[in-house]
C-alpha cells in the first residue's frame, strides 16, 4: 500500500506535488480558522479601525476594525465552497451530457449542439449577470445561474473527446463482443473522455472564484458582513489610499488559490498524459 | 468561388444561432419571478402607471406578437426605451459601444505585445529555466482577479505615480490611448497568459514539423524560419483560442470598466442590473451576443486567410 | 563531366543519439568519397542510419538528442563539421541541397508552392520577388510541372504527392547545388510516379553536372541511378563499390540479402526479406552486427569488430569472411 502510494507520488511532476501541497494547506487553514487567530471575523473594534499591520493583527484591520487576517482565513471557506461546487456539479452532468452526444450521436447530438452554439455566443459573466438581473443578486442565484450554463464547456469537451475515442479499436471491439451501449460508455469510454476535463476543472475552478469574487465585487455576489474575498476588495477599495492591506491581501489569497490549483492541473495535465495544459 | 461560397456559408450558419441568442433576451424579462413591471418600479407607483409601462413595454400582449415586435425593432435597431433613463436603449448603447470596442481592440493589442516575445522565447528555450518562469509568470497572472490589478494599477500608476488618468475616455485618439491604457493594460495581463501558452505549444508542434526542417535545409536563418514559418502556422490554432476565449475576455472586460468607470457596455451593464433597467439589460444581451459573433466570424475569415485548406470540404 | 577532384569525403564519421540513459548510435565510422558530378547510392533497411548520414551532412542532427562525436566531413577541401549556423547557412540549400522523403509534409501549408521554391533565390541570392518568381517559374517548368505560371500562385493541399516532389526537386535546385542529397525521394509516392521522379533526377543531374547521394531502401531504384553504391547496416557502411561491382558480386552476405529482395520482372513480384530483425542499435556487440542474420555465421563473427576493408580491386566490405559467399555460390 505505502508502497504504491510512494510509487504513484514518484511519478508526480513538481507542479503536482507543490500545487496539491500548498492546496491542501489553504484547505486545512480554512477548516481551522477558528484557532489559528484570536479573533471573529464580524466583530466590530471601531476603536482600532484601519490599522496597519502589526504583530498584533498581521493582514492590519479594516474601516470597522474587523482584523482582515481573520477575514482572509474564514473567506477560504466561503471562496472554495462556491468556487467547489461551481466547478464539479455542472462538470457531472456536462461531462454525461456531452459524452452520451457525442457517443449516440443522432437528434439528441444535435439539440445539444444547437444548445451549445447558443450558448457560447453569449459572454459567459454577462449570462449570469443576465441571471441575477432576472432573479435577484445573492449567492444562490450564482449557484443557478452557474449550474444552468457552466455545464456546456463540459458538454462541448466531452464531446469532442467522445467523438475520437468512439471511432477506437477499443470501442468497436467491446461494441462486436455485444455489450450493452451503456456499458461500453461507462466502463470503455469514459475514463479516456474524462481526463481532458479533469485537467479543464482546475483552470475552471479558478476561473469561478474569480467569476465568485469578481460578481461580490460588483455588488452582485456574497453579500455584506460574510468574508468573502471580493467583497473585502470592494469594501477596501474605497479606502485602498490610506489603508492598502484592507483590499490587497484579499487578493492575494486569491493568487495563491488560484496558482494552486493551476499548478495542481499543470502537474495532471503531464500526469494523465494529456496534450493540453492546464487552460485552455 | 469557394472563398465567397464559404463566407457565405459561414454567415448562413449564423442565423439559427442569432434566433436563439434572440429568443434568450427576450425571455429574459419574462422569466423574472413575479411581475417585472413592478421590480422596475421597485415597488413605489401606483397601478395607473405600472399599466401605462406595461401598454409600453408590449408587456400586456401575447407573447408571439411581443416576440415578433421585439425581433422587428432588433432588426431595424429599435430595442425600446430605457425605464431609468427614458431615452431609447438603441441610443444609450451606440453611445457606448465605441469606447468599449476599442478598449476591447486596445487590450488585445497589448495583450499580443506582451506575448508575442513571451511565447517565443519560452518556445525556442522550451523546458529550460526561462520557459518554466515564463510559465510560472503565467500562472500567476491567470490566477489574479482583474479588478484587483485594476485597482493596484489605478493606485500605483494612477494615484501615487499620477502617470496616467484613471477614468475616462478622452476626446481624441491620443487622449483615448492615454486613458485607457490601465484599463487595457488590466484586461491584457488577463488574456496574455493565455495567449503564451497557446502560441508556446503551437510552436512547438509547428517546429517538429518536416518542412521547418526542409526550410533549414534551405539555409534560411533562424529568424526567417521563425517569423515567416512558424509563427504564420502557429498563429492558427492561437486564433482558434482566442475566439474560443473572447467570451471570457468580454467578461473580464465588464468588470475592469466598471473598476474604472468606464463610460462602455459593461459598466453599463452592471448599472443597469442595479437599477433592473430591462429594456437595456435585454438590448446589451443581445449586444454583447452579437459581438461575440461577430469577432467569432472574423476569426474564422482571418483562419481562413491565413490557411486556405479550410476550403476544402 | 570527367573532373576526378573529390567533391566530398566523409572520414570515420560517428554519430549518437542519446535519450534518458540509452545511447543510440545511428551511424559508425562511415567513411566514403564522392567525386564531382558522380551519384553515390545509400541502400540499407529502414533504421540503418541513412537518414542520419544526409542530415549530418547539412548540419540537420537535432543536438540534443544528436551528437557528431567523431569524424570529419570535408567539402569542397573545407571542413562542415563544426562549423555555426552562419557558416551552414552559407552551405545549405546553395552548395548542397536536400530533398526528403515525404513531399506531402515537406511543404509549409500556408504559402503559395511558387513562394517556397522562389525563397531561396530571394534569400541567398538576394532577387527581387518579380525576378525570382520569374526564375521558381523556369524551374517549375524544367522540373516538369504543367502550366507553372498560374500553379505557382496555389497552395499544397491543392497539389498531388508527385506534383508536390517535383516542386521540391525545383526548391533544391533553385540555387543550383553541387551536391544534391535525395533522402528516399520515392518512397512516399506511387509506383508509376516513382519512375518518373527518379528520371527525372537523372536527367537534371546530367543537365546541372551537380553530384548526388541518393538514399534508398530498394536496390533497384539504386541499379538506374547510381555510379557507385554504400550499403549501409545498423548505422555502419558495410559494403562499398562500383554499381556494378556490387550486383555482379555481391561481397557482403547482407548486400546478398537485399538483393535477393528485388522484384523481379519475372512475373515473381514477392520480395524474399532477410529473415531476422535489424539489431538494436542499442546494445550492439562487439562483432559483426550481421552475424545473427547471416547464413554464413561462425562463432568468431560475433567477438571479432568487422571493419571495412579492401576485397578487391576498390571494392570495401565489413564481411570477415567473404570468401565464404564466392565459395557458396560457386
Ligand atoms: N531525432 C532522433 N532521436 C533519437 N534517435 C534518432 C533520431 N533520429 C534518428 N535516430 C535513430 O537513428 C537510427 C537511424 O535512423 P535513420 O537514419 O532515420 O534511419 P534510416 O536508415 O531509415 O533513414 C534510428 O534507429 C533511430 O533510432
Ligand atoms: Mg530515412
Amino acid at each position: 500500500m505505502t508502497a504504491a502510494v510512494r510509487a504513484e507520488l514518484a511519478r508526480w511532476p513538481a507542479s503536482l506535488k507543490v500545487g496539491s501541497a500548498s492546496f491542501a494547506l489553504i484547505v486545512l487553514t480554512g477548516l481551522f480558522a477558528p484557532w489559528l487567530t484570536a479573533y471573529d471575523p464580524y466583530t466590530q473594534d471601531l476603536a482600532n479601525f484601519l490599522q496597519p499591520p502589526s504583530w498584533q493583527h498581521p493582514f492590519g484591520t479594516d474601516q470597522v476594525g474587523r482584523d482582515v487576517f481573520t477575514r482572509v482565513l474564514y473567506g477560504i471557506r466561503i471562496d472554495l465552497q462556491i468556487g467547489f461546487l461551481t466547478t464539479y456539479v455542472p462538470m457531472s452532468y456536462g461531462l454525461l451530457l456531452g459524452a452520451l452526444a457525442g457517443y449516440l450521436g443522432g437528434w439528441f447530438d444535435t439539440v445539444l449542439m444547437r444548445l451549445l452554439d447558443v450558448a457560447v455566443a453569449f459572454p459567459f459573466l454577462v449570462l449570469i449577470i443576465v441571471i441575477i438581473a432576472i432573479l435577484g443578486p445573492g449567492v444562490h442565484t450564482i449557484y443557478i445561474a452557474v449550474f444552468i450554463l457552466a455545464w456546456t464547456m463540459y458538454a462541448r469537451l466531452a464531446r469532442s473527446e467522445m467523438l475520437v475515442e468512439r471511432g477506437k479499436d477499443y470501442v468497436l471491439a467491446a461494441r462486436t463482443l455485444g455489450y450493452p451501449t451503456s456499458r461500453v460508455i461507462f466502463r470503455h469510454a469514459m475514463p479516456n473522455v474524462i481526463n481532458s476535463s479533469i485537467v479543464f476543472s482546475m483552470a475552471d475552478f479558478v476561473l469561478n472564484i474569480l467569476l465568485v469574487s469578481g460578481l461580490s465585487f460588483l455588488g452582485l455576489g456574497v453579500e455584506a458582513p460574510l468574508p468573502e474575498w471580493g467583497a473585502m476588495i470592494a469594501e477596501g477599495r474605497d479606502f485602498i489610499f490610506d489603508a492598502w492591506w484592507i483590499a490587497t491581501l484579499p487578493g492575494l489569497a486569491i493568487v495563491l488559490t488560484g496558482v494552486s490549483l493551476s499548478l495542481i492541473g499543470d502537474g495532471l495535465a503531464h500526469r494523465l498524459g494529456q496534450r493540453q495544459r492546464s487552460f485552455l | 468561388m469557394a472563398i465567397l461560397e464559404y463566407i457565405v456559408g459561414r454567415i448562413l450558419q449564423m442565423v439559427p444561432v442569432l434566433f436563439g441568442v434572440s429568443l434568450v433576451a427576450f425571455l429574459c424579462i419574462h422569466l423574472v419571478p413575479g411581475d417585472p413591471v413592478q421590480i422596475m418600479m421597485h415597488g413605489r407607483a401606483t397601478p395607473e402607471v405600472l399599466a401605462t409601462v406595461r401598454a409600453e413595454l408590449g408587456l400586456d400582449q401575447p407573447l408571439p406578437e411581443q416576440y415578433l415586435r421585439f425581433i422587428g425593432g432588433a432588426i431595424v435597431g429599435d430595442l425600446g426605451k430605457s425605464i431609468i433613463q427614458k431615452a431609447p436603449v438603441n441610443e444609450i448603447i451606440g453611445e457606448r459601444l465605441g469606447p468599449s470596442l476599442f478598449l476591447l481592440v486596445y487590450s488585445a493589442v497589448l495583450a499580443v505585445l506582451f506575448a508575442l516575445p513571451l511565447a517565443v522565447v519560452a518556445a525556442l528555450r522550451a523546458e529550460r529555466l526561462i520557459d518554466h518562469s515564463i510559465r510560472i509568470l503565467g500562472v500567476v497572472g491567470f490566477a489574479m482577479p482583474p479588478f484587483w490589478i485594476g485597482l493596484l494599477l489605478m493606485v500605483l500608476f494612477g494615484l501615487v505615480l499620477n502617470w496616467f488618468p484613471i477614468s475616462g475616455y478622452g476626446d481624441s485618439f491620443v487622449e483615448h490611448l492615454w486613458h485607457l491604457f490601465l484599463p487595457s493594460v488590466t484586461i491584457a495581463v488577463f488574456l496574455a497568459p493565455l495567449l503564451v501558452q497557446s502560441l508556446r505549444s503551437a510552436m512547438l508542434d509547428v517546429m517538429t514539423a518536416d518542412y521547418i526542417e526542409v526550410a533549414r535545409a534551405k539555409g534560411l536563418s533562424r529568424r526567417r524560419i521563425v517569423v515567416k514559418h512558424v509563427l504564420r502556422n502557429a498563429a492558427i490554432p492561437v486564433v482558434t483560442v482566442l475566439a474560443v476565449n473572447i467570451g471570457w475576455l468580454l467578461g473580464g472586460a465588464v468588470i475592469v470598466e466598471y473598476v474604472f468607470a468606464f463610460p462602455g457596455l459593461g459598466s453599463l451593464l452592471v448599472r443597469a442590473v442595479g437599477f433592473r433597467d430591462y429594456p437595456v439589460i435585454q438590448g446589451l444581451t443581445l449586444v454583447f451576443a452579437v459581438i461575440v459573433m461577430i469577432i467569432n466570424l472574423l476569426a474564422d475569415l482571418s483562419y481562413m486567410a491565413i490557411d486556405r485548406r479550410v476550403l476544402r470540404r | 563531366m570527367t573532373t576526378t577532384a573529390p567533391l566530398l569525403n566523409v572520414a570515420g564519421l560517428c554519430i549518437e543519439f542519446r535519450t534518458g540513459d540509452a545511447v543510440v548510435r545511428a551511424n559508425a565510422d562511415v567513411s566514403f568519397t564522392l567525386t564531382a558530378g558522380r551519384t553515390l547510392g545509400v541502400v540499407g533497411e529502414s533504421g540503418s542510419g541513412k537518414s542520419v548520414l544526409c542530415r549530418s551532412l547539412l548540419g540537420l542532427i537535432p543536438s540534443p538528442p544528436g551528437f557528431v562525436t567523431a569524424g570529419s566531413v570535408r567539402f569542397e577541401g573545407g571542413e562542415l563539421l563544426g562549423l555555426d549556423e552562419a557558416g551552414l547557412r552559407r552551405v545549405r540549400g546553395t552548395a548542397i541541397a536536400m530533398i526528403f522523403q515525404n513531399p506531402m509534409s515537406g511543404l509549409n501549408p500556408v504559402w503559395p508552392v511558387g513562394d517556397q521554391i522562389s525563397e531561396g533565390l530571394r534569400v541567398h541570392r538576394g532577387l527581387a520577388s518579380r525576378d525570382a518568381r520569374a526564375r521558381a517559374v523556369a524551374l517549375m517548368q524544367q522540373v516538369g510541372i504543367p502550366s507553372p505560371e498560374k500553379r505557382y500562385d496555389e497552395y499544397p493541399h491543392q497539389w498531388s504527392g508527385g506534383m508536390l516532389q517535383r516542386a521540391m526537386i525545383a526548391m533544391a535546385m533553385a540555387c543550383e547545388p553541387r551536391l544534391l542529397l535525395a533522402d528516399e525521394p520515392t518512397t512516399a509516392l506511387d509506383a508509376t510516379i516513382q519512375d518518373q521522379i527518379l528520371a527525372l533526377l537523372v536527367e537534371l543531374q546530367e543537365r546541372t553536372g551537380m553530384a548526388m547521394i541518393l538514399v534508398s531502401h530498394d536496390m533497384a531504384v539504386i541499379a538506374e541511378t547510381s555510379d557507385e553504391v554504400a550499403v549501409m547496416y545498423a548505422g555502419r557502411i558495410v559494403e562499398l563499390a562500383s554499381t556494378a561491382a556490387v550486383f555482379r558480386a555481391p561481397r557482403h552476405p547482407y548486400t546478398l540479402g537485399l538483393l535477393g529482395s528485388i522484384p523481379r520482372n519475372t512475373g515473381d513480384t514477392r520480395l524474399r526479406p532477410i529473415p531476422g530483425q535489424p539489431p538494436n542499435l542499442v546494445e550492439l556487440g562487439p562483432g559483426c552486427s550481421f552475424a545473427d542474420r547471416c547464413v554464413f555465421t561462425s562463432a568468431e563473427c560475433r567477438v571479432t569488430p568487422a571493419a571495412l576493408r579492401p576485397v578487391g580491386p576498390a571494392h570495401l566490405s565489413a564481411c570477415l569472411f567473404p570468401e565464404r559467399m564466392t565459395a557458396a555460390s560457386a
